[in-house]
């Protein structure tokens, strides 16, 4: 069956079968900064943006997005463009070996999409199903949350009332 | 058995002690630089194994056993290997059998050669039976249920305290068994030392304290579970893509079971998504190497999270048994641990992982006079212990430090002024040190660094002991603190190597290449920086490429808190090897001595003219002009010295009474780990490794059937700490200066697993008055505790 999604702003057409899963679709088209951590819904590692929420595409039947906007890691910024997010986790010390980073970025991106200020538990909720091992969160909160401020700054600039 | 002898420390002291004892002045040393590869892994664009894509690839899946202990009488494949896309099948009849140990330690290895990549005997539910590679990886698993496979099945053991006695079913009766220390009583290792007399200590002091601890089952949990990719180089060489912390050891071990030269294969490490000691582990690459030899085609062995459980490799259980002999005054004077290992149904890591339950732990109170130690290592019919972060620290300090607090108690004396009274100090030795190393005799090393009484005063400060200590709250919500104290070590001394190679570019910058692996940890940065500040560049003039056997020097690997200290040695010799070729090519060009000469932010500067000549125009005339040469240098390090890390941690719990709930609510540690080479990425070490320690305490653990299966083999089931679980947490780095480390450093990745389970434990006897001595300090297990508390004391 055909698979009609908008990827990071580019339309793209698929072949899949019905049982394929979003993630493995993703990955095979080439989005490997989403990342597998478990096939079961529970590590977040796998999170994308669809249609404004966040969702663990392991668990996504690849039709389920049918019509649908995607929105992955690699949407979110480049190396040489990367947003907020991204530049704060790496320099706040938000990143060691960086496998659950994009599904973390992804999270954190969409939170502040729709809650342009999120207090510090809106974050820690907001992150609460993407697990990491390696940094024991304190400093992703951190880089999170500088990462709001970050954003409010550029979007105040933007409206001319920073 | 007392430990065999390790070979002589060569009479010159490894490295000149240098007289700097601060990090005061350090350009990148000590500051937080932007770790190399932390934008790339923002962004998604990093590779790891599997961001690749190999055309041909095959998938591999395996079928796992089913029982606990049994005899494999008939293997039928008949039916699988009839299934379309069904390319290669892999059992005990078809593959050369070549006794190994998966430990993925430096060779000849501490560990008993008792695995076979397939065996005609399974000893666990998960050991593996059989494996197929197909085209995909649905193939391959429909082709495992399509195995028929008969089972002779043998009673099984699963406590390891019933496996040790005689009569118990025998795991390992292989006759071509090696190194295993009586597999006849399922004794996979064997350790014992004595300092002094035990027993005479115990027999003469005002007090004696008994108690026997236990810690379970965990999985290490990297985020990427194990993954790896073999594939034929055009000259017809194995290459080996793998998530491993140890790509030489990996290229040996694949080279002794696959019986080819490790000329023949390459291993590639690309960015690995954390180890924690679980990919230190050699068991897929073999396997998906001989599939790939076989057939010809690439092929990738995946696990699933629910491998990563039941068929990887775990942290060893423990029963430790603490005996502790103290005079009034609160001097301890007679140390005895005796623990008993778990291991599991292979012995991997069994001998040095129970051999630190007392090396790490016993040294911490010196002043004791009598020291003794038996390590004990049971093969059990229940998945395989392995190393994990902390390494027998984690399994010796929850014993101690649990004990110290009931001793204090006993002696009505703060549990900070006793450990005061006891602990280590700078200059001090410990008897232990000499007595007991890494599964042989170990090294004598005097404290050269050590910050522990700072660490426990500022902690003290920073969780407000005096007043928590004493309030408990109202209501049925009791509050608490309480503390641990630990060390652990920086590396093996006298086994642990690392080499590294610096090369001059005409532009001034280096390509550093390290056979160190960067499995998450940030080492790529820390060893980068390390070059920076000795070639007096920035780190962004740093190349750095790690491990690749076909082009990076040798290295252990990522294991033992090695990597800062040990590989670290070696960034920083051949650093200053190629600063002095540089500063040779300088005075040949501006005609002064070398001696008069400095290296300042990518210049030679002559001291007397003040005249400058850069990086770029020496590499220039080295490599173009005149006297030609590549300005490079390789350079090894070895340390007979441990130095170990300090810390302090401090636990504030609230055990709700009425259903044992325990909610942590602030976390310090305090840590002495040398020169910080980079402070931020070294306070995230300690960071990650006490939230791993704190999840262990309170909510991990592996739960069996009465068949000895796992049953909650999910990240659903086996509950990780998430943010919302964080407490708030606080890290306090106590510099201090290692003068045998690089610039000053020593370790940070291992100590603070150990504390949150001591700590967390003392926090709720200050809370409630309980004392917990096995770990996770479930609710049920809290509750029942403070039931038995309260209930009336039985006639
Ligand atoms: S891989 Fe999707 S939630 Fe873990
Ligand atoms: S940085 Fe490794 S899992 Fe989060």
């Amino acid at each position: 069956m055909k698979l009609n999604v908008a990827i990071n702003g580019e339309a793209k057409e698929f072949d899949i079968h019905p049982k394929d899963m979003l993630l493995d679709v993703l990955r095979d088209d080439g989005y490997t900064g989403v990342k597998r951590g478990c096939s079961t819904g529970d590590c977040g590692a796998c999170a994308i943006i669809l249609d404004g929420k966040a969702v663990n595409s392991c668990i996504l039947f690849a039709a389920q997005a049918e019509g649908g906007k995607i929105t992955t890691v690699e949407g979110i910024g480049n190396p040489k463009v990367p947003s907020p997010v991204q530049r704060e986790m790496t320099d706040a010390g938000g990143i060691q070996c960086g496998f659950c980073v994009p599904g973390i970025v992804v999270s954190a991106t969409a939170l502040i999409d729709e809650n342009p200020e999120p207090t510090e538990d809106e974050i820690r909720e907001a992150l609460d199903g993407n697990l990491c091992r390696c940094t024991g969160y304190v400093k992703q909160i951190e880089a999170i949350t500088l990462a709001v401020k970050e954003t409010r700054k550029t979007r105040g600039a933007r409206l001319g009332v920073a | 058995m007392s430990p065999v002898k390790s070979p002589a420390r060569p009479k010159k002291p490894a490295r000149p002690v240098k007289s700097r004892n601060s990090a005061a002045g350090f350009k990148v040393v000590n500051h937080n630089v932007e770790k190399v590869d932390g934008i790339c892994l923002a962004t998604g664009v990093a590779q790891f194994v599997d961001d690749r894509k190999f055309p041909g690839l095959l998938f591999i899946k395996f079928l796992y056993s089913p029982h606990a202990h049994a005899r494999i009488t008939k293997i039928d494949t008949t039916h699988a290997e009839q299934l379309k896309g069904v390319r290669c099948i892999l059992h005990y009849g078809n593959v050369p059998r070549v006794l190994h140990t998966t430990a993925g330690q430096g060779y000849p290895e501490p560990s008993p050669y008792d695995a076979a990549m397939f065996d005609s005997k399974v000893r666990y539910v998960g050991d593996r039976v059989a494996a197929v590679a197909a085209e995909t990886s649905d193939i391959a698993e429909e082709a495992c249920r399509l195995i028929k496979v008969e089972y002779d099945v043998l009673p099984a053991v699963f406590d390891p305290e019933e496996a040790i006695k005689a009569g118990a079913p025998v795991i390992h009766d292989e006759p071509d068994l090696r190194g295993a220390h009586d597999a006849k009583r399922n004794m996979a290792a064997h350790v014992g030392i004595e300092v002094g007399s035990v027993e005479k200590g115990l027999a003469k002091a005002d007090h004696r304290f008994e108690d026997r601890y236990e810690l379970g089952y965990a999985q290490h949990c990297p985020i990427e579970p194990h993954v790896c990719i073999t594939y034929l180089d055009d000259r017809d060489r194995l290459v080996i893509r793998t998530s491993t912390q140890v790509p030489f050891h990996a290229r040996r071990i694949c080279a002794q079971v696959l019986q080819i030269p490790e000329g023949q294969i390459r291993v590639i490490k690309p960015r690995i998504g954390g180890g924690f000691g679980a990919k230190q582990e050699v068991f897929l690459e073999y396997v998906a190497g001989l599939v790939t030899l076989r057939t010809r085609r690439p092929a990738k062995i995946e696990q699933t999270r629910a491998e990563e459980f039941y068929a990887s490799r775990t942290r060893h259980p423990h029963i430790v048994n603490m005996r502790i002999g103290v005079k009034k005054n609160g001097m301890i004077e007679t140390l005895d641990m005796k623990a008993l290992s778990n291991t599991g149904a292979y012995g991997t890591h069994s001998l040095t992982v129970v051999c630190n339950c007392g090396s790490k732990a016993l040294p911490l109170y010196n002043k004791a006079k009598n020291v003794g130690f038996i390590g004990e290592a049971a093969y059990t019919n229940l998945p395989v212990g392995g190393a994990y972060r902390g390494y027998g620290g984690t399994q010796g300090f929850y014993a101690l430090e649990s004990m110290m607090d009931d001793i204090a108690e006993k002696l009505g004396m703060d549990p900070l002024a006793l450990r005061r009274k006891n602990h280590i100090r700078l200059g001090e030795s410990s008897p232990v040190f000499a007595a007991l190393g890494e599964g042989k005799e170990g090294y004598d090393q005097a404290m050269a660094s050590c910050k522990l009484s700072e660490c426990i005063d500022i902690g003290e400060k920073e969780i407000n002991w005096a007043v928590e200590r004493k309030n408990h709250g109202r209501g049925p919500v009791k509050t608490g603190v309480g503390c641990a104290i630990l060390m652990q070590g920086s590396g093996i001394p006298g086994i642990d190597m690392g080499g590294a190679t610096v090369k001059l570019n005409e532009d001034g910058s280096f390509n550093l290449l390290v056979g160190a692996t960067d499995l998450g940890t940030g080492s790529d940065t820390v060893l980068a920086q390390i070059a920076a500040e000795a070639l007096a560049v920035p780190v962004g003039k740093i190349l750095i490429y790690s491990s690749d056997t076909d082009f990076t020097p040798f290295d252990v690997g990522a294991y033992a808190s090695s990597t800062t200290y040990i590989s670290g040695g070696a960034v920083k010799k051949a650093a200053e090897n190629v600063r002095r070729q540089i500063l040779s090519v300088a005075a040949e060009i501006l005609s002064e001595k070398a001696d008069n000469l400095a290296c300042s932010d990518g210049h030679v500067v002559s001291k007397k003219t003040k005249k400058k000549i850069s990086y770029r125009n020496i590499s220039l005339r080295s490599l173009y002009s005149r006297n030609q040469f590549q300005i490079e240098a390789t350079e090894s390090h070895v340390s007979y010295v441990s130095p170990p890390p300090f810390a302090a941690h401090f636990a504030k719990v609230a055990v709700d009474t009425e259903t044992g709930l325990v909610k942590l609510l602030k976390y310090v540690m305090t840590v002495d780990c040398g020169v910080a080479i980079h402070p931020k990425l070294a306070e995230g070490q300690a960071e990650g490794a006490a939230m791993n320690g704190i999840s262990y305490a309170l909510t991990e653990e592996f739960i069996f059937n009465a068949r000895g299966a796992m049953v909650n083999a999910s990240f659903l089931d086996y509950k990780l700490f998430s943010t919302r679980d964080l407490p708030e947490m606080k890290t306090i780095l106590v510099p201090s200066y290692e003068p045998n480390g690089p610039f000053g450093a020593k370790s940070i990745a291992e100590i603070n697993i150990n504390g949150p389970a001591p700590a967390i434990g003392n926090a709720i006897k200050n809370a409630c008055g309980v004392r917990l001595r096995s770990i996770p300090y479930t609710p049920e297990k809290v509750l029942k505790a403070i039931r038995r508390q309260s209930a009336p004391a039985a006639a």
